[in-house]
């Protein structure tokens, strides 16, 4: 039963592809609507990592919780819930949604529907959520917002005519966003008498209040003193504190049905409180829980080494703290015999893997050497056994292997139809399956291939970017495994195999890609007091070979009279230098190795 | 009393060479007896030390005016000296007059060295030098006339445009003159210098650099067979004329700096003085009235650092690994009081294992092939 308290509640995400105006659209709801006053906030509240900030992306989704005075004097609460934009963390977006009754769909006036546009589009619609779209940054020169409120309504085939047309960045007309959050949006329709039902959508951890449950509560009503169950892994916690987002925590006596807000339990482990699990009440238990969303499954997988050895454990406190927040940021000790002890960590995606490696250097100090990321391959052994690889070392030998699959995915590119050709071209080369292709309107498409993922994970960003001159965009989502003829290929420095250095390869792609690897680290292993041999090997059978010559001179001829100063300062920085090397035998590589020789084309 | 060597610094140039990083300046010659008067002051503050070798170098010291000269000399002859003083001054052909020479003669100088770079005029004018082959034998014989018996000469090689028929050229040219000292440098393309500039626009013609090192490997087999010892990267001499002056600094003993951009390491302080010339003399006018009266001291540092034994034990190993003869390992305890086995071991294991350093029963050394790649190897000595 609706109870007149929900009619005037609305959760709701925003989202958009990204730079299309998501977290400039949520700073200026927060201030509309006096949440902050200008002062207090600082540029895009809701981002509150620095690398957030810095890269203009969302990572983790944040919640907000807003009062909107309406001029005939009604009074909404609004819970908006921000979201990554990025396919990387695309499980962060359903959880998100998964707390919401509809979605603001930002859309750039200039440039029209995009990839993640779409993808992150159809997610809210699969969620059953009410779309309301808004086209921002009309007030750039560039802005076409009839086409594109038409692109919206052809190829989503939602209602788009009466759009708010906004500049965020300006702040103009954002009260028609907030006005059609009223209209657009269903309220909640839960029922405060009924057992409690609420869904973690997320979690973070402070060192106050131990973990912090993000919640939307469906059913029933919860607060302070509550004995509460989660339901998957059936523990009991009282509850301690139960508050709502202002965005910063505040206490408040009770959560009811339709509520935002978060609970505290005294819980010590983020694994404790599973996102996507229900709360309910230990003495009176629901009897079904909410349906979860899908898990986030890590779908790349590199080594991660700290360059001094002997940081190993501040490593794995590092890995530990981030994941404390990262619930999809999953990691193993592995050792190699180039690099020592590490960790085999799993990310969503190169996106996330870069942000997680910047995390470790400059939160935690620490200098890493990251391999060269892979994916999960699945190999039948003759004898008959089934198993699968994150990392090419562990790969069995040729005989041993009956058949391999790899994971392919299915990718959605958007690209304006002048590039279309050469992005085909490259969809082709990079094993790609052409499915089938949409003109967006006469200049744009939208076209869709199967591509193995390790294709993806390789190089295929980039070229994408160098092809379409960054026009196009890009989004995808694993499909399954197919069978494939895969080759590992190793590299040998001074005749001594570099297991970090393996990579599992298409075998009709492997000797090119060894010459060329071959080639990138002749570029990036600076000369030493020996020769080095640089060899690229399949099946112990030498392909491509380069070398490093030996260092000839290295020395200052002249000390300037007593001024040491200058010496030392060379000295000193040669030996920061070594400080990114790794030694491997007795060659040292530096970081940038491990990880230049995937920009290969 | 602290036995200590003396630098001191005469920044004035004619003409600034094209590969010259140092502090000299062309065209500031009206601040001569400016300057003079500010070293003498600053010369003066020197108290409680004997002095056991000066090094008067540049710039171009012999360019300094003989006004100027009669003015430093007054200090000079406060100091106490001691009794076996190497006493040097530099200077570049083109500027020694026969009176300056006996003017520094007379001083008590007994050390010449005279910068030639090549034996080509080709390329000292390729260098931006200011003298012709014919100054420089010109200035030698004058020095040699004047009794000077004891004359070191600057060459360099890897010089653009430079053979190695050039430089074999200039080292027997050279040795036919038999200087007591040599010192030949590797010409190192430095930030700031027009050859730097030149460098970046890719049109300094350097030699290869396997033709480079074979100049190198040429220049110590060919002074060997003349007589002269290497006994530095880049200084070879004849038996007992070895620069003692330098090796103080290689040493890592006690030297004070005077003059603008000079540097002193004195009581495991390292001292720093102002560059500029203007500034350097405004600084040495100010009058400070310290407890015992009129006091100058310090009065154009701007930079005073105390070494920590870190800092100690690095550059003893540095420095020491730059002399053939390398580091005394008993010597090293003796200073910090600290085993070197417990400091270094690691790394000089890894270098005499490779075959670029050497070690005997209370020496380090660098091989050939040490020297060559010296860099790689002493920032390894960096704790």
């Amino acid at each position: 039963m609706q109870s007149n308290r929900q009619k005037y509640i609305r959760n709701f995400s925003i989202v958009a592809h990204i730079d299309h105006g998501k977290s400039t659209l949520a700073d200026r709801l927060l201030e509309k609507t006096g949440t902050l006053t200008k002062r207090e906030m600082e540029e895009q509240v809701l981002d509150n990592m620095d690398l957030e900030r810095e890269r203009g992306i969302t990572i983790k989704s944040q919640p907000a919780r807003l009062v909107y005075k309406r001029e005939n004097g009604e009074e909404y609460i609004f819970n908006l819930i921000d979201t990554p934009g990025h396919v990387d963390f695309n499980y962060e977006v359903s959880r998100s949604l998964a707390a919401c009754e509809g979605a603001v769909l930002v859309v750039d006036a200039s440039q029209g529907i995009q990839a993640q546009t779409l993808a992150n589009c159809y997610l809210a619609i699969d969620n059953n959520l009410d779309i309301a779209p808004v086209i921002n940054k009309i007030d750039l020169p560039s802005a076409r917002p009839d086409e594109v409120i038409k692109e919206i309504e052809d190829v989503i085939g939602i209602e788009a005519q009466d759009a708010p047309r906004i500049s965020a960045k300006t702040g103009l007309n954002i009260e028609d966003v907030l006005e059609t959050v009223v209209e657009k949006i269903s309220p909640p329709s839960g029922d405060e008498e009924a057992s409690l039902k609420a869904l973690i959508f997320d979690s973070s951890y402070d060192s106050y209040k131990g973990v912090v449950c993000y919640v939307r509560v469906k059913d029933g009503k919860v607060k302070a003193g509550t004995k509460i169950k989660l339901m998957n892994t059936s523990k009991i916690y009282d509850v301690v504190e139960v508050g709502v987002f202002v965005p910063n925590y505040l206490p408040v006596t009770e959560l009811r049905a339709g509520d935002v807000g978060y609970i505290t339990a005294s819980i010590k482990n983020v694994r404790d409180a599973r996102v996507g699990d229900t709360v309910t009440e230990a003495a009176r238990p629901a009897l079904e829980p909410l349906k979860g969303y899908k898990p986030a499954i890590p779908m790349v997988f590199s080594g991660i080494y700290p360059i001094d050895g002997a940081r190993y454990g501040e490593l794995k406190e590092a890995l530990e703290r981030l994941q404390l927040n990262d619930a999809a940021l999953g990691f193993e000790p592995e050792t190699s015999i180039a690099l020592g002890f590490g960790f085999r960590c799993g990310f969503l995606g190169l996106l996330h893997m870069e942000i997680i490696q910047e995390r470790i250097e400059r939160e935690f100090n620490l200098d890493i050497i990251t391999t060269a990321p892979s994916v999960i391959y699945k190999v039948m052994k003759t004898s008959g056994e089934l198993i699968e690889i994150t990392n090419p070392t562990n790969l069995p030998e040729p005989t041993e292997i009956s058949y391999m699959e790899e994971p392919i995915v299915k990718a959605s590119i958007i690209t304006p139809s002048e590039y279309l050709g050469s992005v085909m071209e490259l969809c082709q080369l990079k094993r790609g399956l052409y499915i089938d292709m949409k003109y967006i309107e006469t200049t744009r498409v939208v076209v869709n291939y199967e591509l193995p993922l390790n294709e993806i994970v390789y190089d295929f960003f980039d070229a994408l970017k160098s092809r379409t001159k960054g026009y196009a965009s890009f989004d995808y989502e694993l499909k399954g495994y197919v069978t494939a003829n895969l080759v590992k290929l190793d590299i040998l420095l001074k005749g001594e195999k570099v297991d970090a250095l393996s990579m599992i390869v298409p075998e009709e792609t492997a000797s090119r890609r060894g010459r060329v690897m071959c080639e990138k680290l002749k570029e990036h292993i600076p000369r030493q007091m020996f020769e080095i041999p640089i060899q690229a090997s399949i099946n112990a059978k030498v392909i491509a070979r380069e070398t490093v010559k030996a260092l000839r001179k290295d020395v200052l001829a002249k000390c300037y009279g007593g001024d040491i100063s200058r010496k030392k300062k060379l000295l000193s920085k040669q030996k920061e230098g070594k400080k990114r090397m790794r030694q491997v035998g007795s060659v040292e590589v530096p970081q940038e190795a491990f990880m230049a020789i995937l920009k290969v084309d | 009393m602290k036995k200590v060597a003396l630098y001191i610094h005469i920044p004035f140039c004619k003409q600034k060479c094209l590969y010259c990083d140092f502090p000299s300046f062309a065209g500031k010659e009206d601040f001569m007896p400016g300057y003079a008067v500010a070293l003498a002051k600053e010369l003066n503050s020197i108290k409680d030390k004997k002095i056991k070798t000066i090094f008067i170098g540049g710039g171009t010291p012999t360019y300094l005016s003989l006004k100027g000269w009669k003015i430093i000399q007054k200090s000079i002859n406060r100091l106490e000296l001691c009794d076996d003083l190497e006493f040097t001054v530099e200077g570049n052909p083109g500027t020694f007059t026969r009176e300056k020479l006996i003017f520094l003669k007379n001083m008590g100088v007994n050390r010449i060295s005279i910068g030639l770079q090549a034996f080509q005029d080709s390329l000292l004018k390729g260098m931006g030098r200011i003298h012709t082959i014919e100054d420089f034998k010109q200035s030698f014989f004058m020095a040699r006339d004047i009794g000077f018996d004891n004359i070191n000469v600057d060459l360099m090689f890897g010089l653009p445009k430079q053979t190695l028929k050039q430089w074999r050229e200039t080292l027997e040219n050279v040795t036919e003159l038999n200087p007591e000292h040599l010192s030949c440098y590797s010409l190192i393309v430095e930030e700031g210098t027009e050859f730097y500039k030149r460098f970046e626009k890719g049109t300094l013609d350097l030699p290869g650099e396997e033709l480079e090192r074979t100049m190198y490997a040429n220049t110590i087999d060919f002074l060997r067979g003349k007589g002269y010892i290497q006994y530095e990267i880049s200084n070879f001499a004849k038996d007992n004329k070895q620069c003692r002056h330098n090796l103080v600094y290689w040493e890592m003993d006690e030297y004070i700096g005077c003059g603008a951009a000079s540097h002193s390491y004195c009581d495991g302080f390292r001292y720093r003085n102002e560059e500029n010339i203007e500034k350097y003399i405004e600084k040495m006018k100010t009058e400070v009235i310290g407890e015992e009266g009129l006091e100058s001291e310090g009065l154009a540092i701007i930079e005073k650092t105390k070494n920590s034994l870190d800092d100690d034990m690095e550059e003893f190993m540095f420095m020491g690994l730059r002399k053939n003869i390398g580091i005394s390992k008993s010597e090293f305890k003796q200073r910090f009081n600290k085993d070197i086995e417990n400091v270094y071991r690691k790394v000089i294991n890894k270098y005499t294992s490779t075959g670029f350093m050497k070690e005997t029963e209370d020496n380090i050394y660098l091989t050939y092939e040490g020297i060559e790649v010296s860099n790689v190897i002493m920032a390894e000595f960096i704790l």
